[in-house]
């Protein structure tokens, strides 16, 4: 009797699949339906934004900054700012500190409840996208309030921000947390407990502490690994030092892990809002030195911030120009994508995009 | 036995249960919108389309300066100057590209007279992509300015918090 056996076969997940968050390509060879090897293929989204800033002068390069991740654009214009900020040791009014802390969190709040949506539609639950972007809507209004757009805000600037927030910002933002704080339950208790959900969940896609730190996978997926790192407690900027709060930190590194673990983190960003909308101190917004040909001198300076995906670093190299040398930024995602072969082999196509999902990929970040 | 009632009472509590939930979101305002009937309205501080602002006597704001053009980060805008009747600075050519545009708002901020502001519109979708070129008369708000109190307050709105200093 001949012996039967399987061939391995090439199957392209994307660009343009609906699961990969943007246009990322991954060459599968399976064997049946088990994954044997993972290949990314990145770039699809590459919009040359590094090279766009070297002839845009530092202001016209915060704009540019929103594009580079446009889900939780105020890190991207905060980390360039700080950069800028660091190399001419520049001093920023105690309120704009403050106001930036508010968005910074705020956006991550956002970023974090799109993850919630976005997850649960990938994995097969339809109801949790609406939800998330019925909250995520009132803090995107909020923005509009603030700054006058909705996605890519143009709001923090070098040496502060662009407007003070405007009358009955404080009012609105304390009720949306509030209704967001009362919705956390029902999240919860959509998912949280949900027998397909944990079955999908639980025990898939283990990524190792050690392969974790291997690799640079930094934010909330190496927090679900077990590692207690989170640059705002670790490499204080800004006024993060003054806040009290907890870095949650999940032990199994699975799906689920990864998944509970942003849950918790939009509880502590809530409690980060609150302290500051508390100790919000009255004053100027921005340093009034800067003017639109503003030339900080020569250096450079790497600066890293810890946003809702993980460490988001900006390489700036100031020759005492109008415009920047050479800025390079560093996406956490970029890691996230190259760990994916590594942990996600010999297993199912679906379990494939639980891991993608929950790794919160987003692919302007990893391309630029 | 014990499993048939405990089957039952599901079919009679829970799922009823189930299903007044469903039944109250029924009364609930949707918090989705009949779009193109219905439209939000968008905040002040929205920057949507961009108009060329007149002064009280119909002339315009613009002269030609220059500084959007040179504070645009994408290089949207693009203006030639000439000389108007009194002799004053006017712009001949201004055309702004709509499909460069970001909506940063830097022109708005730049501008020393006041004469170009991000106005509440979001709808340029078009079928040619010569329509996106927007020239002078696009743009300029027309003179007797229509009754049109929306627009008024959003100029208003954007005095009281000021433009500020770049």
């Amino acid at each position: 009797m001949r012996e039967l056996r399987t061939e391995e076969f090439i199957v392209n997940m994307g660009p343009q699949h609906p699961s990969t968050h943007g246009v990322c390509r991954l060459v599968l060879t399976m064997d049946g339906e088990k994954i044997v090897k993972i290949e990314p293929v990145i770039g699809y989204l590459h919009r040359a934004i590094e090279k766009v800033m070297e002839n845009r002068t530092y202001s016209q390069c915060i704009p540019m900054m929103d594009r580079v991740e446009y889900v939780t654009s105020m890190s991207c214009e905060y980390v360039f700012s700080l950069a800028t900020e660091r190399i001419a040791e520049m001093e920023v009014p105690e309120r704009a500190k403050y106001l930036r802390v508010i968005m910074l969190e705020l956006n991550r709040i956002a970023s974090h409840l799109l993850f919630y949506g976005v997850t649960a539609m990938d994995i097969g639950a339809l109801t949790p996208f609406l939800y998330g972007m019925r909250e995520r809507e009132l803090i995107i209004d909020l923005f509009e309030m603030t700054c006058g757009q909705r996605l890519t805000y143009n709001y923090i600037r070098i040496g502060g921000v662009s407007k003070d927030i405007p009358k009955g910002f404080e009012q609105k933002c304390r009720s949306a947390l509030k209704v967001i704080a009362e919705k956390m339950s029902d999240y919860e208790g959509l998912l949280n407990e949900n027998p397909i959900w944990l079955k999908r969940t639980k025990g898939v896609g283990i990524l190792p502490k050690e392969l974790a730190i291997a690799y640079g996978v930094s934010g909330p997926n190496l927090r679900a690994s077990g590692v207690q790192y989170d640059l705002r407690r670790n490499d204080p900027y800004c006024i993060y030092d003054k806040f009290d709060f907890d870095i949650p930190v999940r032990y199994n590194g699975d799906c689920f892990d990864r998944y509970i673990l942003r849950l918790d983190e939009i509880k502590q960003s809530m409690r980060i809002i609150y302290q500051a909308l508390d100790g919000l101190p009255e004053g100027d917004v921005k340093n009034k030195k800067v003017k639109l040909t503003f030339k900080p001198p020569a250096g450079e300076t790497y600066t890293r911030i810890e946003n809702s995906r993980g460490e988001l670093g900006v390489y700036l190299i100031s020759d005492g120009g109008k415009k920047p040398l050479r800025v390079k930024t560093r996406g956490a995602s970029f890691n996230h994508v190259q760990i994916l072969p590594h942990f996600s082999t010999n297993m199912l196509i679906a379990d494939l995009v639980a891991n993608f999902a929950t790794l919160d990929i987003i692919m302007p970040e990893v391309d630029r | 036995m014990k499993e048939v009632i405990k089957a039952v009472g599901h079919v009679f509590i829970k799922m009823p249960q189930g299903l007044l939930v469903t039944l109250k979101h029924l009364f609930k305002k949707p918090v989705t919108l009949d779009y193109p009937r219905k439209k939000k309205p968008m905040m002040p501080r929205y920057r949507g389309r961009h108009y060329l602002e007149r002064y009280d006597d119909g002339s315009e704001r613009c002269v030609c300066c220059g500084l959007c053009a040179a504070a645009c980060p994408a290089d949207a805008i693009y203006m030639e100057p000439e000389e108007g009747e009194h002799g004053e600075r006017r712009a001949k050519v201004y055309e702004i590209n709509l499909l460069r545009c970001i909506f940063c708002g830097f022109c708005e901020e730049a501008c020393p007279e006041e004469a170009i502001f991000l106005g509440q519109e979001y709808e340029f979708a078009a079928d040619k992509r010569n329509s996106f070129l927007w020239t002078k008369e696009d743009m300029l708000v027309p003179h007797p300015r229509k009754d049109n109190p929306f627009k008024k307050i959003i100029r208003r709105v954007r005095k009281v918090y000021g433009v500020t200093e770049q």
